[in-house]
């Protein structure tokens, strides 16, 4: 069998200093992506642990197996967690969810601790959607769109285009930097279509890099348009799988002329933390 | 003096050579990566088999989004204007034709004298044309020539939810590994199509006679489906790939 | 908060948008659609609010390129029955 070239690594993560049996209030939140599913735990609203792993076909299967992967090693159980909250494209699928949010408020609230309050704009590039979202201080939506019907622009399009140069889609990225100077982009939008395009190009001789470099800059152009209906604010911050990817990233940055902000987090766990966080205002609200 | 009308689609290159309002030669063969060479190779072997000599041709007439491939033309129309005029000169009733080809599908409305009223393209998505049962048709292992038949003998109903041609061919995995039988899958290909033509027809209008061109039109599953969004009979044009191709070549005769 | 509802493709942005500052949730707005893709519902993207606000149906968010096609929004002077029936402009569209 061919080698898949789009696989995303899984990882999990715990806090080393943090004592969770000492009393204070321990949520959860469970996001599960179309392609990735994480889970985030936090202990008195400090992030404790957290995990990433591949969606399987069995949704409710994966967001156990992500929470599970989360404690692996803390000594903490599900029972020890107070609420947890579900989000994301198979957010009716978290067994053990005490509710469920649109990933679009998650996003936002939990940008708005990864980054800082000064958070704006967050553009939220998934497996099978983009989201772009404007927010407040709170991390409160002020204005957003979610395109999840057209796969140009999400994590998605880009494994098409991995897949079609036999790249791993961890390299895309930086292989997209290596070529003399910047092709133009990649004209049709529609990633059937873009593919089509860029077979052509491999065909007219170009490198796999130089295709590679004009499909991230199609991508980037495609997103900023999306961007441009909801406006952007200072602070800009990018999450999701494709934030991993620095040719598309650094190249949105350069259309809109803002610099992202960067964290120390991993900016796929945003809808998770942003659920966790909303576990916690519930279950103090008593909802 | 014969007249030539070249149709340099998406998918394939069309050629017709007329004479008099009849067509003499046609033949077409796969647009590929070298369209320009194509195209002419193309042309070339049409007045080749017909025994006619490329002096004897007055006028050579391209159409189709490639139409710059056929760069040995002396003038080009829009495919809207040939997929008109073609239509209406074979169907003179015709008041609405519908053009569905690998990358674009179309609703021309006509006024019965071959003139346009109006017309909307379902253009630059893959979503509302042929590539989009291509791109389903590698995912179910099913040849494109095979998919009309096949959704024929299908009665059931699966709505499919993904618009996009690349999330619909996941959708349709999907349903291979629930057992869906193959035929209700590309009836439900066939259908999702369908109704985006459907609408797109609705949105400019339609009155009879309706006629259908372009390579789609010789999927019948699609047809079938498209008469029963609009709830109306429509004409199946003759060789319906060429269409636009004739109405290019007898362009302002 | 500003609801865009739809999406861009490569044929077009095809977006309803909702001011939720503006909609008080009346409802006003969804026998009007002769398509019915409009509800009132709560606030999915603010779960500590209570207010309720009008949204497209989650199953025509992604088809409302042709879900709207028989309202025509393309001619320039025709309103949609959905934007003239909020009498508290909180309803526009994108195309």
């Amino acid at each position: 069998m061919a080698k898949e070239f789009w696989r995303w690594k899984e990882y999990n993560w715990k806090s080393e200093n943090i004592n969770w049996n000492n009393g204070a209030i321990i949520t959860g939140g469970v996001d599960v992506g179309s392609v990735s599913s994480q889970a985030v735990v936090l202990v008195g609203g400090e992030l404790f642990a957290y995990s990433s792993m591949r969606t399987g076909s069995d949704s409710p299967m994966s967001a156990v197996n992500s929470m599970n992967w989360a404690l692996e090693g803390t000594g903490m159980t599900l029972e020890n967690i107070k609420y947890v909250v579900g989000t994301g494209y198979g957010r009716v699928n978290v067994p053990f969810a005490n509710k469920t949010i649109t990933e679009i408020a998650c996003h936002a609230r939990g940008a708005n601790l990864m980054y800082g309050n000064s958070v704006r704009t967050i553009l939220d590039m998934g497996g099978q959607d983009c989201k772009a979202i404007r927010c407040d201080e709170k991390g409160k939506v002020t204005n957003f769109l979610m395109n999840d019907k057209c796969a140009a622009g999400t994590g998605r399009g880009m494994e098409v285009f991995a897949d079609l140069l036999s790249v791993p889609i961890e390299d895309v990225g930086e292989l997209s930097f290596y070529v003399e100077e910047e092709p133009p982009p990649v004209s049709s939008t529609c990633v059937v279509f873009a593919k089509t395009e860029a077979t052509g190009l491999l065909r007219e001789g170009w490198h796999k890099n130089k295709v590679i470099a004009a499909y991230c800059s199609a991508m980037a152009h495609r997103v900023v348009s999306l961007l441009e209906r909801i406006g952007v604010e200072d602070d800009f911050v990018i999450t999701g799988g494709i934030a991993k990817n620095v040719g598309v990233v650094r190249r949105i940055a350069k259309e809109i002329g803002i610099k992202t902000l960067e964290t120390e987090y991993d900016s796929q766990i945003a809808g998770a933390l942003g659920a966790a966080l909303f576990a916690r205002s519930l279950a103090e609200k008593g909802k | 003096m014969y007249k030539v009308g070249i149709d340099v689609g998406a998918k394939n290159i069309k050629i017709v050579v007329m004479k008099d309002g009849e067509v003499i030669a046609k033949d077409q063969c796969l647009a590929g990566f070298e369209t320009k060479e194509n195209t002419l190779s193309l042309y070339q072997k049409i007045l080749e088999s017909a025994n006619i000599s490329e002096s004897d041709v007055s006028k050579i007439t391209a159409t189709g989004s490639g139409k710059k491939a056929a760069y040995f033309a002396q003038n080009s129309i829009t495919e809207v204007t040939a997929a008109a005029k073609g239509a209406t000169s074979l169907y003179p009733s015709a008041h609405s034709i519908i053009d569905v080809g690998a990358e674009e599908g179309k609703s021309i409305r006509c006024d019965g004298n071959g003139k346009i009223v109006d017309f909307a393209l379902n253009e630059k998505c893959a979503a509302g044309a042929g590539a989009f049962i291509e791109s389903m048709g590698r995912a179910l292992e099913l040849p494109i020539e095979q998919f009309g038949e096949l959704s024929m003998q299908s009665d059931k109903e699966i709505p499919m939810n993904a618009q996009c041609a690349v999330f619909a061919e996941s959708e349709v995995v999907s349903l291979m590994h629930a057992k869906t039988e193959k035929k209700d899958i590309a009836k439900a290909v066939n259908d999702a199509v369908a109704s985006r033509i459907t609408s797109m027809t609705r949105k400019v209008g339609f009155e009879k006679d309706i006629v259908l061109i372009g390579g789609m039109a010789k999927n019948t599953g699609f047809v079938q489906a498209l008469k029963k969004g609009l709830e109306t009979d429509i004409i199946l044009a003759k060789d319906p790939e060429y269409i636009s191709a004739i109405g290019a070549a007898i362009y302002n005769d | 908060m500003i609801a865009n509802f739809g999406y861009k493709d490569g044929s077009g942005d095809f977006y309803i948008i909702i001011d939720t500052d503006k909609c008080n949730g009346c409802g006003d707005c969804v026998p009007v659609c002769p398509a019915g893709i409009l509800e009132v519902r709560d606030n999915e993207y603010d779960p500590m609010a209570d207010d309720l606000m009008a949204a497209v149906k989650e199953e025509f968010r992604k088809k409302i390129k042709y879900s709207c096609s028989p309202c025509k929004p393309d001619n320039i002077d025709y309103t949609l029955p959905c934007v003239k029936a909020c009498q508290f402009d909180a309803i526009t569209h994108s195309w």
